[in-house]
């Protein structure tokens, strides 16, 4: 964590520069004293038009967006939509050109802050209360100065929710297999997947496919989490200096999933099987098991309502403690936005305001963050939100939380070297386990040094 | 007094600068879109930047990566590999195709078989690589077919599998150039003078002998030009690799168009982006050059 000396002279510039940035039209704040007492920052009375990029194929921001606007209806929204992968190429030039996104979807943010293109929110932690927050939700936003290592230092985005990860079950074909209640170790796992082998079931429907990205690093994640500590893997996504992803346990990990593929345990052409097909697939009865996370909760309750199920991912021995990815849904403010304040406010405002937090749920399907002590909001019942807002607790709970190995750097997923291609290698028999975590973390040193 | 002779001078003169006046609209914008990008990206190739931040000269460094890292020089490998493809195939087939129309396709029937080889050529390539990412899929065209005829055995999933993902690529790649290039050819043998042939055949020669003897030699330049522009296609690929497979799987189908794409946009590795992208434009000339000569000696000939 950074020094809190050094929080407040960050705190001051951050206010300067936010001052001269928002020019004459500014928010209250700006105006006033740099201490905690001083007014929240809000939208103001004047007609705001906030312009915002978000993911195409995650209608939550735009639900929310509208739910915005019908609370404060002088904010009126300018909203540019694009995919996740178009948005990592594009994000540097749209933070930098003379018309600077308030709001914006981050794909990475740790190269994004070293290039001082994305305002530091850190006045507005205190201003909104933020820091009251369980810093849980905090830590994925933060980056030290200079832009390494992330999880600690100042924060530059926001979650508008807090995604869980953990594994999907048909819940016909589990119990045909002899699943009663969610297994409670790895081996126990393993056992139901080689029972749904004999049954002639397909185990595991993923995707696995370059249009995609390698679908395959769900449960290799899942695996180096159940078989090992949590704690190395966050510092090496997070890029503390001399982390490693090449750990026995890591390897030990991999080499679970070389034999869940040996065994037939994914789909035989799961290299060019695409998400949208995997989740089809699954939801149509082809998978015992998917790998995936609560934000396609509403299209498997749109899909197959009431038949699929959610466990977490079960530890490698009994009361070893969950894990599972987690990952908030990244927004950022431009360095220069004109309506950072408004921008700010909508943050705020998602985490507290209880329609949001329920437009949040019922939409988006994963927790909507925000104070501790705020109820969560009800979900329809039968819903699979249910069961995976109630896994996201117990992993808060165990400190299970990490974010995706794919996220370690901007490169780390898809290029030579890259979790997409190597597992894609994994699959093809091109690669061992202990060679797939080598080139790995070659590459990933190679990316921390450019 | 002026004398004819100076004004004679003054008036070549004048119609000199007239020429470059002329020709400067289309030299200003060959510079700002061709030269300056090309000077510029030579210039990006000797930095370590990410395209935003400070960038640091790093001098020859991004070269001697490109032309020493085994990844790097697969993906350049895989560029050639495609030129099997890109190339061979549509010239050789379009040779084949070109004279079997000549000889019994007349009238309505060539129109027809010209249109229908041609129309690739029409669709955008993104389209084609769409459209073919089905016919190869696990349960698409290409296997429905094979499993009817008896040869389920050999279905797979093409564009996934690492022996025959560069090939089905390449298979793509064919059917788009396939079009243009019977179509340059076929405008190629129609100047060919027919007396040839029907003196050939007075002689006895066998359409073989008149394809060998007549008809390629005719249309070395036409040849030369088919070579040239799918030799390109091939080193310079990109749409096609993108859509139907990124490359996958593993670094299998990689070519250097889409990692420049990649490192300069995803990677942020402007630098060694460029310098990859210098060593493309060198490879193409040093294998288009050539060529070049070839044909242009030929047809001076």
């Amino acid at each position: 964590m950074s020094h809190p000396a050094n929080r407040a002279r960050t705190w001051r510039v951050a206010l300067a520069t936010s001052i001269l940035v928002s020019g004459l039209a500014v928010a209250p704040v700006a105006a006033q004293d740099a201490s905690p007492a001083a007014p929240r920052p809000d939208c103001g009375t004047e007609p705001v038009e906030l312009l915002a990029y978000f993911e195409t194929g995650f209608p939550i921001a735009q639900a929310l967006a509208d739910e915005f606007t019908r609370q404060f209806p002088n904010v009126t929204w300018n909203v540019r939509e694009d995919q996740f992968s178009n948005l990592i190429a594009q994000t540097p030039r749209l933070l930098t050109s003379d018309n600077p996104p308030d709001l914006i979807r981050l794909p990475t943010m740790v190269t994004l802050v070293q290039d001082g293109l994305l305002l530091d929110l850190e006045p507005y932690v205190t201003a909104f209360g933020w820091d009251q927050w369980p810093e849980s939700l905090l830590i994925p936003h933060r980056v030290a100065e200079g832009g390494r290592p992330r999880g600690e230092g100042d924060l530059y985005a926001g979650g508008l929710n807090y995604s869980t990860t953990g594994v999907f079950y048909n819940k016909e074909q589990a119990a045909g297999i002899g699943m009663t209640e969610p297994p409670a170790t790895l081996e126990e796992f393993e056992g139901l997947l080689a029972a749904a082998k004999e049954a002639g079931l397909q185990p595991i429907m993923q995707w696995n496919a370059a249009a995609s990205g390698g679908g395959l690093a769900f449960p290799l994640q899942n695996l180096m989490a159940s078989l090992g500590p949590v704690t190395p893997i966050n510092e090496w996504i997070y890029q503390k200096e001399g982390a490693t992803i090449d750990t026995p346990s890591n390897v030990a990990a991999a080499q679970h999933l070389q034999r869940w593929i040996q065994a037939g345990y994914f789909p035989e052409d799961v290299n060019a099987i695409e998400y949208t097909d995997s989740n089809a697939r699954f939801a149509g009865g082809e998978g015992v098991f998917t790998f995936n996370g609560d934000w396609q909760n509403a299209q498997y309750d749109a899909d197959a309502p009431g038949a699929i199920g959610f466990f977490l991912f079960p530890p490698a021995e009994v009361g070893g403690g969950h894990a599972a990815m987690s990952s908030p849904l990244t927004y950022g403010i431009a360095a220069t936005a004109p309506h950072a304040d408004c921008a700010a406010f909508f943050l705020d405002w998602v985490a507290t305001d209880p329609n949001a937090r329920q437009i949040n749920v019922d939409i988006g399907g994963s927790s909507p963050g925000g104070p501790s002590d705020l109820p969560l909001p009800t979900v329809a019942e039968g819903s699979i939100t249910n069961e995976t807002l109630a896994a996201s607790q117990v992993v808060a709970a165990e400190n299970g939380l990490m974010d995706f190995i794919a996220n370690a750097t901007g490169d780390i997923f898809t290029g030579p070297g890259g979790w997409t291609p190597e597992l894609q290698n994994l699959v093809g028999g091109q690669q061992t386990p202990e060679g797939l975590l080598q080139a790995v973390q070659a590459s990933y040193l190679d990316d921390l040094a450019q | 007094m002026t004398t004819p002779r100076a004004l004679r001078r003054r008036a070549a003169r004048g119609q000199r600068w007239a020429g470059w006046l002329f020709v400067l609209p289309a030299l200003v914008a060959y510079s700002v879109f061709v030269i300056v990008p090309l000077a510029m990206t030579v210039h990006y190739s000797t930095l370590r930047w990410n395209g935003i931040g400070e960038s640091t000269f790093v001098g020859i460094d991004n070269y001697v990566r490109t032309l020493t890292d085994p990844t790097l020089l697969g993906i350049i490998a895989n560029a050639f590999k495609l030129i099997v493809f890109f190339c061979g195939v549509p010239v050789i087939l379009g040779l084949l195709v070109a004279s079997l129309i000549r000889r019994i396709a007349t009238g309505m029937l060539g129109t027809a078989a010209r249109t229908i080889l041609f129309l690739p050529q029409v669709i955008p390539l993104v389209a084609a690589g769409i459209m073919w990412t089905w016919l190869l899929s696990k349960n698409g065209f290409v296997n429905q077919v094979l499993s009817a005829i008896g040869l389920g055995g050999l279905t797979r999933t093409w564009l996934a599998d690492f022996g025959l993902a560069l090939p089905a690529v390449g298979v793509i790649g064919a059917w788009v150039l396939l079009g243009l290039c019977t179509i340059l050819l076929l405008t190629g043998m129609s100047k060919i003078d027919q007396a040839l042939y029907e003196s050939a055949r007075i002689d006895g020669a066998s359409p073989w002998q008149e394809f060998r003897s007549i008809t390629v030699p005719a249309l070395r330049y036409e040849i030369g030009v088919c070579i040239t522009v799918t030799v390109v296609a091939s080193l310079a690929a990109f749409d096609i690799v993108y859509i139907s497979t990124l490359g996958g799987p593993g670094t299998t189908t990689t070519v250097p168009g889409l990692e420049i794409f990649r490192l300069a946009f995803l990677g942020r590795q402007v630098g060694l982006a460029s310098a990859l992208a210098v060593v493309l434009v060198l490879l193409v000339l040093v294998t288009v050059l050539p060529i070049q000569r070839l044909t242009r000696e030929d047809t001076a000939r």
